[in-house]
C-alpha cells in the first residue's frame, strides 16, 4: 500500500476552503483534526435514518440506533487491540475519560500514596490528578523533561517506590510530539505495583496502538483528534479494573436495577456510561476509525514525518526560531519561538496569509515554565497536509519576521 | 492639574477616533495597517515591572495584558502594557479612545464600532486569547465605579 496525500486532501471538504483570501494551511490538527466527508456522511446518516435513543429500543430505530453505537464500541477495540467491546468507556472527550479514572479509581486512594505524573502533561492530566490530590492528601511526583524535551527515565525510577498507586504519561506530547517510552515506564510501574494511565490523544492519531502491548491499565483519546467529531472519547481500561470500580456519575444506563432505598450499579461498559450516550457521535467516530484504517498508516506517519523534516530542514538557515522537542522520538509536531515576536503576533500574522498554527501554552503551563517560555507557536502536521502547506507556512513565517524586524 | 483644566470637559472619545481613521485612511492593505499597530504599539509607553502585577493583570491566554487606572478628578487614565506586539498596538488605539475621558464618554463609547471603522475588526473578537476585551471590560467597569462616586 502506499498513500497519496493530495487524495486524502480531496476527501476533506472544509480544506478547499480560503482563508483570508488564501488557501487554508491547517497546521493546528494537533489541537482539532478535520473531517473526512464520511464522517460526515455517517454522523448525517444516523440522523437521518437511524436514530432514536439507545439500548431500549423495542422499536427499529431504536435497535439500528443501538447496533451504531455497540458497532462503534467493537469498532474501537479492534482499533487499539483491545480484549473486546467491554473493555471500551465512551465518554465526551478524554479530559472526562482522565476525570473518570481518577475519581472513581482514585476513590480510595490514602494520604501519602502517590501519583506520578511527568512535566510534560496537557491539563486534562494533570488537574485531574490535583484535585484528587487535594482531596484524599495523595502525593503528586513529577518525571522531569530534558532540555531536548524527553522524559528523564533515571529520573522516573527513582520517583517509584510502594505507595505509587499511579503513574499517568502523555504518550505523545501535544506540544514536543515526543514518543514517550511508555512500554517500559509501564513495566517499571507495574513491578512497584502501580497502575498506569496514557494519555493517548495524539498517539491514537499517528501510532498504531496495542494497549496490551503497551501494558497499562487505562488508555484516553479523543475523537476529534483523530478526525472524527468532538463531543466523544474513548476510556480503554483493563476489564478487571473497571470492573472493580465504582460508577462516575449516576443516572439512566447504568444501573442493573433501582428502588427508593437502593440502587445497584450494572456491569462496565455501561456502568460509566450514564445518561443517553452520544449515538451521532459514536457513528462519526466509528466512521473515522473505518476511514483511517482503510489508508497505509505506516504511510502516513512516514509522510507527516517528511514535511516535519523538510519544516525544520526550511528552518535550520535561521537563527531567530527556538525549537521545542527535538527528542529522537518525536512525531509531526513543531513548537517554536521567533525571536523578538510573541507566539501571538506570530499566529496572528501567519493567519493573514492563511496559515493556521496554535500560540499559547497548549493547555501545558508547567512545561512552559521548564522552557522559561509563556507560550509558543505550534505547527502540527495531519495526514492531509502537503510539501504545499509546508511551504506557506515558512513562507509566511519570512514574511512574519519582517513585521518585527 | 488645575481646576481651570477640569473644567472643561475632556475632548470625546469620537475626536481620538477621527484622528485614527485620519491616519488609517492613508494606509492600504492589511500588512500597512497591522504595520501601523506594530508602530503604535512600540511608541506606547511600556509599564514599569513593578506595575507588571496580578493585580493589573487582564486575564488573556496567548498574551499578556496589564491595566492600570488613574482617576484624576472627574476623569480616568489608563496605561496598559502587553508582551505581544500586536496586542501592544490594539491597546495603544484603546488608551487612545478611553485615556483621560469621564466616565460617561467611556460608558456612550462602542469600541467594537470603533475598531471595524478602522479595518480591525477581528481584533475584539470574543476569542479569550485576545485580552483586549477584557480589558474593554475592566476600563468599562471602572468607569461604571467612579460615575457612582
Amino acid at each position: 500500500m502506499s498513500f497519496d496525500p493530495y487524495a486524502a486532501r480531496a476527501e476533506f471538504p472544509i480544506l478547499s476552503r480560503q482563508v483570508n483570501g488564501r488557501p487554508l494551511a491547517y497546521l493546528d490538527s494537533a489541537a482539532s483534526a478535520q473531517k473526512p466527508q464520511a464522517v460526515i456522511d455517517a454522523m448525517v446518516r444516523t440522523m437521518t435514518h437511524s436514530y432514536a435513543n439507545v439500548h431500549r429500543g423495542i422499536h427499529t430505530l431504536g435497535n439500528e440506533a443501538t447496533e451504531a453505537y455497540e458497532g462503534a464500541r467493537e469498532t474501537v477495540a479492534r482499533f487499539i487491540k483491545a480484549a473486546g467491546p467491554h473493555e471500551i468507556v465512551f465518554t465526551k472527550g478524554a479530559t472526562e475519560a482522565i476525570n473518570l479514572v481518577a475519581s472513581s479509581f482514585g476513590r480510595d486512594f490514602q494520604p501519602g500514596d502517590e501519583i506520578v505524573l511527568t512535566e510534560m502533561e496537557h491539563h486534562a492530566n494533570l488537574v485531574p490528578w490535583r484535585m484528587l490530590a487535594e482531596r484524599t492528601g495523595a502525593v503528586i511526583r513529577y518525571v522531569p523533561v530534558t532540555e531536548e524535551g524527553a522524559l528523564d527515565l533515571a529520573a522516573f525510577r527513582a520517583l517509584l517506590n510502594p505507595r505509587t498507586r499511579m503513574v499517568a504519561v502523555v504518550h505523545m506530547s501535544n506540544v514536543l510530539g515526543t514518543v514517550n517510552p511508555v512500554a517500559e515506564m509501564a513495566a517499571a510501574a507495574r513491578e512497584v505495583g502501580a497502575a498506569v494511565l496514557l494519555d493517548g490523544c495524539q498517539a491514537a492519531v499517528h501510532a498504531e496502538v496495542d494497549v496490551q502491548a503497551l501494558g497499562c491499565d487505562f488508555y484516553a483519546f479523543s475523537g476529534h483528534k483523530l478526525y472524527g467529531p468532538t463531543g466523544i472519547g474513548v476510556l480503554w481500561g483493563k476489564a478487571e479494573r473497571l470492573e472493580a470500580m465504582p460508577p462516575y456519575q449516576g443516572g439512566g444506563e447504568m444501573i442493573e436495577s433501582v428502588s427508593l432505598e437502593r440502587v445497584t450499579y450494572g456491569p462496565p461498559p455501561g456502568r460509566f456510561e450514564a445518561g443517553t450516550p452520544q449515538v451521532i457521535e459514536a457513528a462519526g467516530l466509528k466512521a473515522a476509525i473505518d476511514w483511517l484504517q482503510a489508508q497505509d498508516r505506516s504511510a502516513i506517519a512516514a509522510h507527516e514525518r517528511a514535511l516535519y523534516d523538510h519544516t525544520l530542514e526550511r528552518l535550520r538557515g535561521a537563527n531567530d526560531i527556538r525549537i521545542f522537542g527535538e527528542a529522537p522520538d518525536k512525531g509531526a509536531i513543531l513548537s517554536f519561538e521567533l525571536q523578538g515576536a510573541h507566539a501571538h503576533d506570530v499566529a496572528q500574522i501567519l493567519d493573514r496569509y492563511g496559515v493556521a498554527v496554535r500560540a499559547g501554552t497548549h493547555c501545558a503551563e508547567p512545561l512552559m515554565h521548564r522552557f522559561g517560555v509563556t507560550s509558543t507557536a505550534r505547527a502540527s502536521f495531519a495526514l492531509y497536509n502537503t510539501r504545499e502547506d509546508a511551504d506557506a507556512f515558512v513562507d509566511a513565517l519570512d514574511k512574519a519576521r519582517t513585521f518585527f524586524a | 492639574m488645575t481646576a481651570a483644566v477640569l473644567e472643561h470637559a475632556p475632548s470625546p472619545p469620537e475626536a481620538a477616533l477621527a484622528e485614527l481613521a485620519e491616519e488609517f485612511e492613508l494606509l492600504g492593505d492589511w500588512e500597512e495597517r497591522y504595520r501601523h499597530v506594530i508602530d503604535l504599539g512600540r511608541e506606547l509607553q511600556p509599564l514599569s515591572p513593578v506595575e507588571r502585577t496580578d493585580a493589573n493583570k487582564v486575564r488573556g491566554c496567548a498574551s499578556q495584558v496589564w491595566l492600570v487606572t488613574e482617576p484624576q478628578g472627574d476623569r480616568l487614565q489608563f496605561r496598559g502594557d502587553s508582551d505581544a506586539h500586536i496586542v501592544r498596538g490594539l491597546i495603544a488605539i484603546l488608551l487612545r479612545l478611553y485615556s483621560g475621558r469621564s466616565p460617561d464618554q467611556i460608558l456612550n463609547f462602542d469600541a467594537k464600532v470603533a475598531f471595524a471603522g478602522l479595518g480591525l475588526s477581528g481584533a475584539l473578537s470574543t476569542q479569550r486569547s485576545n485580552g483586549l476585551n477584557a480589558m474593554l471590560a475592566r476600563i468599562r467597569a471602572d468607569a461604571e465605579r467612579l460615575a457612582e462616586n
